[in-house]
């Protein structure tokens, strides 16, 4: 519980569509309780607007606590802010300074483009998914959950993979808008565990290539996405996808398949 | 309205296999001539559009997020339940089963509740095959924990994160079929109406939120599995964009809705600081094994540091009433509980709107026992997010809870083959009423949201479209009248949303109306207090319909008219949820009137009215809707008072 407000000062992302300029625009709002959350700052701003006539800023959200991965907004040039290990809608205002400047973006990538203000399309990210990022298992047909042991060292580790959000702050903070880490994340989840085998290089060869169909960039290991990463994914997961990929490849030249 | 529950005869350990068995099926050969509209991708939808795909029909699923993997299933911590007896203490389908329609204080069918309890098993077999990483003990085998209102361990979890993993399993499952064409995803569109052809569901209109283009969509069938409506409250445990439209609409167009008053409110919550709020943060129940709650005994302690209250000025207000189950009583009587002290101005933390509302919840003793790394181990990540969100350290100054509005056990009505009144038009998951009765035990929701989706609709609808023959199959026209006058009734409506240009904020309006619920329809009803709301409410819908303001227009990417279309579907849904909570003459459940209860404030049930289901008829905006009534005959179990003295 904190008593004192916040007077702010917001330079916004202002953009009508995706095919309009866009332009930052500066706003003051004030009396900003520093218990409310950004997005509850970013809502107040909203009413001020309407207040005014003016039409709200159009931001992404929607659990507003860290999981379902709809927030973006680059915060003051970090993807997700300054928080580490947080997304947007669990930085709270807590941490600005009475008379701050508050510069407010999109996601910045090529691969995902503003359609509105902060919304950008991220749906490349599904189309890496449909690619490859599943276990192909007929609804219905499997065998008892307990007949497969798996290590709790592996399941742990699986799970430190899966925890990824889908957020996409890790292309965002890439120079090169590369999507390795989402993509490593969810390869290896599934290439961990036993389930995932059997179809293990045949989704190191589809997702990556789906990787650079969508117009992500390479990795050059500068490490800016673990940083940005709200859940400390960590960069092990693109070197375990490279490996994969790279005895993918081998094995399809020995097979004799182009 | 036609409200045969279809619940196949025989004894209940025989009614899903007698009824799979009797299910007309479509030649695979055939499939791909018919079409499935899905409306949700969480738990429910997502696992209805992947099996249906899978088993070769057309499918269409929507969602209104920007990818089906943020459906609202994702926010879900604590972990579902599967009659599996991994861990031999004696669990069952039939116990599991029991312990479901008990805990939803006997106002729930026995034959879907059974269903839900056989097919539980095969949910987890089915995740784990699909790659979901469920924490595991050292020998390699699956962990479980226990859960409130049950006596065995029989939750699956995935760290504080199952929903998660379990959407995710689905979206994976989604993605694959989506990826053969098998189903085609339409995300960020708006399911607007359901549109029927000679009374039979065919087809739904939807608003791109991209660009407000309006368009018509035809299929076979439509399913709808769009969540719930805890949102009515304005400020819940659920995800900002959660809203009734989809089942609302649904409603206006002749399906029932069954059991509106039946909300649930959970008792952990970190408690509303001001008025910004936008949204209540849940906090596991299980921190209620080692926390103790408690409040002042006087009312100038409310505002001191609660170090400086003295242990005999404490009121461990749980402990004292329910002295056998103490801090762990279940979520509708603690909720009950914590409202009352501070309804009597003995509440803690922030003054909002005038009160105080909060309660502790102290682990001081608990540390002192057990050591600060035990309850670090328990609890680290909890006591992180609590300080994230309040800024205090709950290691130092106890913990303050809230009840706060979690989940709805109403929603649309269905038959056994998860049918609405509608001819052809499915509900499925939280947006159904189907199998929590009065009132959901934990771990439940996740469970009924992939037995509706993977293991009931594929078998039910497939029936349902068997019944059509091959030859019309996906002939349905979108040039027939009732797209048309479906389509226009939606653009009349937006338009006329965004023409308005009065002076008061939708989410003002949403506020104002959720403030309304809260007070007066919230954890205790009366008759007094719900004939009230329904005058507030009458009176702020009609302020909404004259003074909303929506900036921008109807063709572009529009958050205010996104909302403002859902606040309008709350404004004429929450007047139903009061008429069914002042004609059900009982308490039950999540629903408490205050009229129904003992000497000590228990709530007191009517099983020879009310042990039925409420099923609405829309008769118009601002008309009595029409009731009707399913028995509900218990042929297994016996109707017992819930006491956890
Ligand atoms: C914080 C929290 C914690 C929880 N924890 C647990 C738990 O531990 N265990 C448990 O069993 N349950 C838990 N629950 C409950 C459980 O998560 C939900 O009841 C369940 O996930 C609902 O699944 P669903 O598929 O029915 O709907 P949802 O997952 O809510 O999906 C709804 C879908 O419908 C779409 N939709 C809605 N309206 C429209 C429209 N008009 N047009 C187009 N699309 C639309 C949405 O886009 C979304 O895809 C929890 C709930 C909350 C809020
Ligand atoms: S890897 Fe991290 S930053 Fe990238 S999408 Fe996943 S959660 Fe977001
Ligand atoms: S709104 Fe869901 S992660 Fe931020």
């Amino acid at each position: 519980m904190s008593e004192k407000s916040l007077n702010l000062n917001l330079r916004v992302w202002r953009q009508k569509n995706a095919d309009a300029p866009g332009k930052f625009v500066t706003y003051k709002l004030d009396n900003i309780s520093p218990d409310s959350s950004f997005l509850e700052m970013l809502d107040l701003l909203n009413e001020q607007l309407i207040d005014s006539g003016e039409e709200p800023v159009a931001f992404d959200h929607d659990c507003r606590e860290g999981i379902c991965g709809s927030c973006s907004l680059t915060i003051n040039g970090i993807p997700h802010g300054k928080g580490r290990m947080m997304t947007t809608c669990q930085l709270h205002m807590r941490s600005f300074e009475n008379g701050e400047t508050i510069t407010i973006e999109p996601f910045r990538a090529q691969p995902f483009p503003v359609i509105r203000d902060l919304v950008v399309n991220r749906e490349p990210f599904d189309k890496i998914m449909q690619a490859g990022g599943f276990i192909d298992q007929r609804i219905g047909s499997a065998q008892d959950a307990n007949a497969l042991p798996i290590s709790k060292e592996t399941a742990d580790k699986a799970m430190d993979a899966a925890a990824c959000i889908g957020c996409g702050a890790c292309v965002a903070a890439c120079p090169n808008a590369s999507a390795m880490l989402f993509t490593g994340a969810k390869m290896s989840q599934l290439n961990l565990l036993p389930q995932g085998q059997p179809e293990r290089y045949k989704r190191a060869i589809n997702m990556v290539d789906a990787m650079d169909a969508n117009g992500f960039g390479n990795c050059t290991n500068i490490g800016e996405c673990e940083a940005a990463c709200p859940k400390g994914i960590s960069l092990d997961f693109i070197a375990m996808m490279n490996r994969d990929y790279a005895v993918a490849k081998v094995k399809r030249f020995f097979s004799g398949a182009a | 309205m036609n409200l045969d529950p279809k619940i196949p005869d025989g004894p209940l350990e025989k009614k899903w296999t007698t009824a799979k068995a009797n299910y007309k099926l479509v030649n695979p050969a055939n499939r791909r001539k018919y079409s499935v509209i899905v409306v949700g991708s969480g738990l429910a939808g997502g696992g209805a559009a992947a099996a249906l795909g899978e088993q070769g029909y057309n499918v269409k699923c929507f969602c209104f997020q920007d990818s089906p993997r943020r459906a609202h299933s994702i926010a879900a911590q604590g972990g579902i339940n599967a009659a599996k007896n991994y861990q031999n203490d004696g669990d069952s389908v039939y116990r599991l089963f029991y312990d479901t329609i008990k805990g939803g204080d006997y106002r729930s069918r026995e034959g879907n509740v059974y269903r839900l309890a056989e097919v539980s098993t095969s949910i987890i077999d089915q995740c784990v095959a699909q790659g979901v990483p469920f924490a595991r003990e050292y020998g390699g085998m699956l962990d479980n924990r226990s859960f409130g209102g049950a006596q065995v361990s029989r939750t699956f979890y995935a760290r504080g994160q199952t929903g998660q993993q379990l959407l995710l399993g689905v979206y994976q499952s989604l993605s694959r079929q989506i990826g053969l064409g098998q189903v085609k995803m339409y995300n960020r569109h708006e399911m607007l109406d359901v549109v029927l052809v000679n009374g039979v569901a065919k087809g739904i209109i939807t608003r791109n939120m991209v660009n407000g283009k309006i368009e018509r969509w035809a299929a076979d069938a439509v399913v709808i599995a769009s969540g719930g409506y805890s949102t009515v409250f304005f400020l819940s445990t659920n995800a900002a964009g959660t809203n009734v439209s989809a089942a609302w609409r649904a409603h206006k167009r002749g399906a029932g809705f069954a059991n509106p008053c039946f909300t649930q409110i959970h008792p952990t919550c970190i408690p509303q600081e001001g008025e910004h709020q936008s949204k209540l943060t849940l906090m596991s129940e299980s921190l209620r094994n080692d926390g103790r709650v408690w409040a002042p005994k006087k009312k100038e302690d409310c505002g001191k540091n609660p170090k400086d209250i003295p242990e005999e000025d404490r009121d461990y207000f749980l402990e004292r009433k329910y002295p056998s189950f103490g801090n762990l009583a279940p979520r509708d009587i603690s909720s009950r509980a914590a409202k009352e002290v501070c309804d009597e101005g003995r509440g803690v933390g922030p003054v909002v709107a005038g009160e105080r509302r909060g309660v502790y919840l102290d682990f001081r003793d608990a540390i002192q026992r057990l050591g600060r790394k035990t309850i670090e181990a328990r609890y680290g990540n909890l006591f992180d997010m609590y300080e994230n969100i309040t800024g205090e350290n709950a290691y130092e100054r106890p913990m303050r809870i809230y009840p706060a509005p979690h989940y709805t056990m109403g929603g649309l009505w269905v038959d056994y083959n998860l049918m609405t009144s509608i001819t052809g038009l499915f509900a499925a998951g939280e947006a159904n009423f189907s199998d929590h009765g009065a009132n959901r035990l934990g771990a439940s929701a996740l469970m009924q949201g992939l037995a509706d989706g993977f293991f009931v609709l594929p078998y039910t609808l497939g029936n349902y479209l068997g019944s059509i023959p091959p030859g019309e199959a996906g002939k349905i026209d979108i040039n027939d009248p009732a797209f048309a006058d479906a389509e226009n009734a939606v653009k009349e409506s937006v338009g006329k949303l965004v023409s308005i240009k009065g002076k008061t904020s939708p989410r003002s309006l949403h506020t104002a109306l959720g403030k309304i619920m809260w007070n007066k329809v919230g954890m205790a009803r009366s008759k007094e207090s719900l004939t009230s709301a329904i005058d507030e409410i009458r009176a702020l819908r009609e302020r909404f319909w004259n003074d909303v303001l929506i900036p921008g227009g109807g063709d572009e990417l529009n958050i205010e008219l996104e909302r403002a279309g859902r606040v309008a579907d709350h404004l004429e849904f929450a007047e139903l949820l009061c008429f069914d909570a002042l004609d059900r003459n009982e308490s039950c459940g999540g629903h408490f009137r205050v009229e129904h209860q003992t000497e000590d404030g228990e709530a007191v049930r009517h099983d020879d009215q009310y042990a039925n289901v409420s099923v609405w008829e829309f008769t118009g905006v601002g008309n009595k809707p029409k009731k009707h009534v399913e028995p509900l005959n218990f042929e297994n179990i016996k109707l017992a008072v819930r006491s956890y003295k």
